[in-house]
């Protein structure tokens, strides 16, 4: 199953078995006209790793991103997660998945506006319902303060900065303890000041929990910040460093 | 389910002002659907009580169904004859009083005997025809209401001169008479007799007092020229709603006609049914279109949580899931609006059952309002169907919206 990466140097850190895993991956779209989003990707992601997926706009990072998140499925090839085939899982069981083993977080912060920052956070943790409410709550709280935001707990997304925001959104990500962190461009919105807290917060993330994160940039110099960088022209996995 | 009801409750109470709109819309066709179906209701009970307590449930007369069958009939198989005459046979009821005897041994209500004849009144110079009915008031309140609707006097009151008579208040003002004045009562076979008017009877249909006319028995017998004949006996029956099906049994029993008094008033009852197929109609219809109201907050609050509905599912969220939020927002605008037309419908009913009213046709002084939990049951049930069906095609839409498209949209 572990397949040879396209484009790979082979300098990389050994960080165990793959959770997820690309196998001779494409995306096409269209009907009549096709436009291919990714194509022919052989790629693993392992735990502790720290990736940036990195390109020119139309070069299929966020498409790349999904895929490995579930969130679309391939028009070739398969993608496993922890071993297991997924192109053939139901919705369901894709979003089960989803919801324990992946963490998104995105450009938009996309919290519910109605909600408070604490409650945004323990929203997976409820979808999941594996712990009752106390603990929900005391996770959540524990979230929000590893990433300094215990005062922000009662606020709403309104009432909040776009740094603080998109790090609620990053407690969001962690709420079920996932294995794998995928960010789409998640410094894309924010200040220079907040896009270092948040680099900074996945550095530790890896560091410390060894969980797996792949982020989408096109910022070269965050990229080069990451432990390996996977660069794609056109769709094609052209370098991996 | 507590989350996806947390959610839904969540985006319904952040949109306060649409959320009074479609609750308001859902509530006023709850409300008006009650009130209808009260008034409705309420007026054909009322209209049918009146009837049913004026008239005997069952009344059992010395007819036959069916024409009786020729003796050459029964010999012959398929003989046609010509020239026949049917035979001419005493009227009346045979053995009366023995049928009565054996209805009394299994019927739960009362019986009582009849003697019904075809009269003309004259009074003044005026000849008004009239349905005659023979009584024993010992027995009338068995079988009828009609102590209770003796005005002026009492039914007892038949006994106190020879040839007294009781009429309809509406047949006595039409032919300009009162208590006391002596009137002529003949018979289609032109026997007469005086009688003396002494009471009233009021029943409050129409119909029956303007033409309605009692004496005792004996008097009625003597109009009829036949000593000892019987022919109509009163049944009343314990659940007036069984009354077809003992009037079956009496008429399989004694071989004679029984009419029960929905047979009697088929056609009325008929009508009833059209008019109540047209009231759930329109009551339908409007919940519907209370429902339109649903349908498009929900759809408003679907669109608006595009984005919301992406991150849910790229979460973890089902199509299952989120495809029960917006269902359960539209139910929470629909029970509660259910909630308030249920209220809305009583007051209604209320304020309606209160107004004075006046009609020709009945004795009623308010509006009649029936109160029933079934009107509640069927407008909510209603409301919350519709309500339902309004908020699943949004629901199925919004759960069906790939998250990626939405994501790249909103980024």
């Amino acid at each position: 199953m572990a397949m040879p990466e396209t484009g790979s140097k082979g300098k990389r850190r050994p960080v165990g078995p793959a959770i997820i895993e690309l196998a001779h991956v494409t995306r096409q779209v269209g009907d009549g006209v096709v436009t291919t989003l990714v194509d022919d990707i052989n790629l693993a992601i392992r735990g502790g790793e720290f990736a940036a997926i990195t390109g020119p706009s139309g070069s299929g990072k966020s498409s790349l991103l999904y895929l490995l998140g579930l969130l679309d499925v391939p028009t070739e090839g398969e993608v496993f997660v922890e071993g297991r085939a997924a192109n053939a899982l139901s919705e369901t069981e894709r979003a089960r998945i989803r919801l324990e083993l992946i963490g998104f977080v995105f450009q938009f912060h996309f919290l519910l506006p109605e909600f408070t920052a604490l409650a945004n956070v323990t929203l997976p943790m409820r979808a999941l319902g594996r712990l009752d409410d106390k603990q929900m709550r005391r996770r959540g709280l524990d979230l929000l303060a590893s990433l300094g935001l215990e005062s922000q707990a009662g606020k709403r997304p309104h009432q909040m900065s776009g740094g603080e925001r998109q790090r609620v959104a990053i407690a969001r990500a962690l709420a079920n303890d996932p294995r794998v962190l995928l960010a789409d461009e998640p410094t894309g919105n924010l200040d220079t000041h907040s896009s270092e807290q948040v680099l900074k917060i996945f550095r530790r993330l890896v560091d410390e929990t060894g969980r797996a994160i792949v982020m989408v940039t096109h910022d070269m110099g965050l990229a080069a910040r990451t432990d390996r960088r996977i660069h794609l022209v056109d769709g094609r996995l052209v370098d991996v460093d | 389910m507590k989350l996806v009801l947390d959610i839904a409750l969540t985006h319904v109470l952040a949109r306060v002002r649409q959320t009074l709109v479609g609750m308001m819309g859902v509530a006023m066709g709850v409300g008006f659907s009650v009130m209808m179906a009260g008034l409705m209701d309420g007026s054909q009970r009322d209209f049918i009580a009146q009837l049913v307590d004026s008239l005997p449930h069952i009344t059992v007369r010395d007819e036959k169904r069916n024409p009786p069958r020729q003796p050459v009939e029964d010999v012959y198989d398929a003989v046609a004859y010509s020239g026949l005459r049917t035979p001419v046979t005493r009227p009346g009821i045979k053995n009366p009083f023995a049928i009565i005897a054996t209805l009394e041994g299994w019927l739960g209500g009362a019986v009582a005997p009849s003697v019904e004849a075809r009269a003309v009144i004259r009074y003044a110079g005026r000849d008004t025809a009239a349905s005659l009915t023979g009584i024993d008031p010992r027995h009338e309140g068995d079988v009828s209401q009609l102590p209770e609707q003796i005005r002026g006097g009492a039914l007892e009151d038949l006994y106190k001169t020879s040839n007294a008579v009781i009429l309809g208040d509406r047949l006595a003002a039409k032919i300009g008479a009162r208590i006391g004045n002596t009137i002529t009562l003949a018979s289609g076979e032109g026997r007469t007799l005086s009688a003396t008017i002494v009471a009233l009877s009021h029943s409050g249909v129409a119909q029956i007092d303007e033409t309605q006319a009692y004496t005792l028995i004996k008097t009625a017998q003597i109009l009829a020229g036949q000593t000892g004949l019987i022919n109509a006996i009163r049944v009343r029956v314990e659940d007036i709603m069984a009354a077809r099906q003992v009037a079956a049994r009496i008429e399989a029993q004694t071989g004679y006609k029984s009419v029960s008094w929905q047979e009697a008033n088929e056609d009325l009852l008929s009508a009833f049914e059209i008019r109540n197929v047209i009231m759930y109609t329109v009551v339908g219809a409007i919940l519907l279109v209370a429902s339109f109201g649903t349908y498009n907050i929900v759809s408003t609050i679907t669109h608006e949580k595009t984005r919301d509905i992406a991150i849910l599912k790229s979460l973890g969220f089902t199509q299952g899931m989120v495809q029960r939020i917006f269902l359960l927002e539209a139910l929470v605008i629909g029970t509660a609006g259910t909630v308030l037309g249920w209220a809305l419908g009583y007051v209604l009913c209320r304020a309606l059952g209160s107004i004075e009213f006046k009609s020709p046709f009945i004795d009623a002084t308010t509006l009649p309002i029936y109160y029933t939990w079934v009107h509640y049951a069927i407008a909510g049930g209603v409301a919350l169907t519709a309500s339902g069906i309004a908020g699943y095609l949004p629901a199925r839409k919004a759960a069906r919206q790939h998250p990626v498209a939405i994501i790249r949209g909103a980024s």
